[in-house]
């Protein structure tokens, strides 16, 4: 089974990153472009297990090493 | 006064602090490294700068999870001291010992430089030797200083004293909210900071200034 577990930056935490990515695209001429926020991507193998425990196993792995749940929100995706 | 310094993969700053309390405290101070479990019997724990695991996952993640941080953690709950100086810090937010987290400088730029720091805290066994409101120099050197709170753990850090040093005359180097440059725990016996005190502690660094935090700590401990 594979998952894909997306990290984001919660709404009001400043993104100095996305922001800089935002203003590389303006520069490149890409016009029409709002708010960058950018983030990390992890995908993840997993065997042995039901769609419902990866999910528990996931969320577990989320809060204590893949996100700073003071900083970021996760979501998780089984593929 | 017992101190330990931890070393891990990509620690850069271990004998900068190792030498720091040697010349001001007197005393050597015991290394250990990231794979031990256990502690020795000391009273303050030092977690020094740099880039341990690469900085990868994020600053001071990888660092957090390893075995030796569980010990610390122990060691803290028991009122053992534990400094963490600027990756040190960051392993102590990723480790919940201290509060909010640090995050990319606000304009992307790795600083090197010296900033001025203003005394907030005067009654922690860190702060102790500073006067109220006291603006000494330090060096600061990091990607990811750039310290956040949410506004309701801010209220909490503000409200209860947490804040040990802010960025003074308009030196924040990052974008720290507040311009909180160290945070204590709630019991104030954890500090994390970014600058670095360790080196400036001899003239031959080009000043002294830090000295008076590692002479905080060991009059505490030599007195009591």
């Amino acid at each position: 089974m594979k998952a894909r577990v997306t990290v984001t930056l919660k709404t009001g935490v400043l993104d100095p990153q996305g922001k800089a990515i935002e203003n590389g695209l303006a520069s490149l001429g890409f016009g029409g472009v709002g708010e960058v926020r950018q983030g990390k991507v992890f995908d993840i193998a997993l065997s042995d297990r039901d769609a419902e425990k990866a999910r528990a196993d996931l969320s577990a792995m989320c809060e204590k090493l893949l996100a700073n749940t003071v900083i970021e929100n996760y979501a998780i995706e089984i593929l | 006064m017992k101190s330990a310094v931890i070393t891990f993969p990509g620690s850069n700053r271990e004998r900068d602090m190792m030498n720091a309390l040697k010349l001001v405290t007197g005393h050597e101070p015991a290394a250990v490294w990231h794979q031990d479990t256990a502690l020795p019997d000391v009273d303050l724990v030092v977690l020094p700068g740099g880039f341990s695991y690469g900085d990868y996952l994020r600053a001071g993640a990888i660092a957090a999870r390893s075995p030796v941080l569980r010990a610390v953690a122990e060691a803290a709950d028991k009122g053992t001291l534990v400094l963490g100086v600027c990756n040190g810090f960051q392993m102590l937010t990723e480790a919940g010992l201290l509060p909010g987290s640090l995050m990319r400088n606000a304009d992307l730029h790795f600083v090197c430089r010296e900033v001025k720091l203003e005394t907030v805290n005067t009654t922690s066994p860190f702060t102790r030797g500073f006067a109220l409101g006291q603006v000494w120099r330090c060096p600061v050197a990091h990607h990811d200083g750039n310290y956040f709170a949410d506004p309701q753990a801010l209220e909490k850090i503000e409200g209860e004293g947490q804040v040990a040093f802010r960025y003074g005359e308009g030196t924040n180097p990052n974008g720290s909210v507040n311009d909180i440059a160290g945070v204590l725990n709630g019991e104030g016996n954890v500090l994390g900071m970014m600058p670095h005190p360790e080196n400036l502690v001899d003239p031959l660094q080009g000043g002294t200034d830090g000295r008076t935090l590692f002479e905080s700590i060991a009059n505490l401990l030599e007195t009591a």
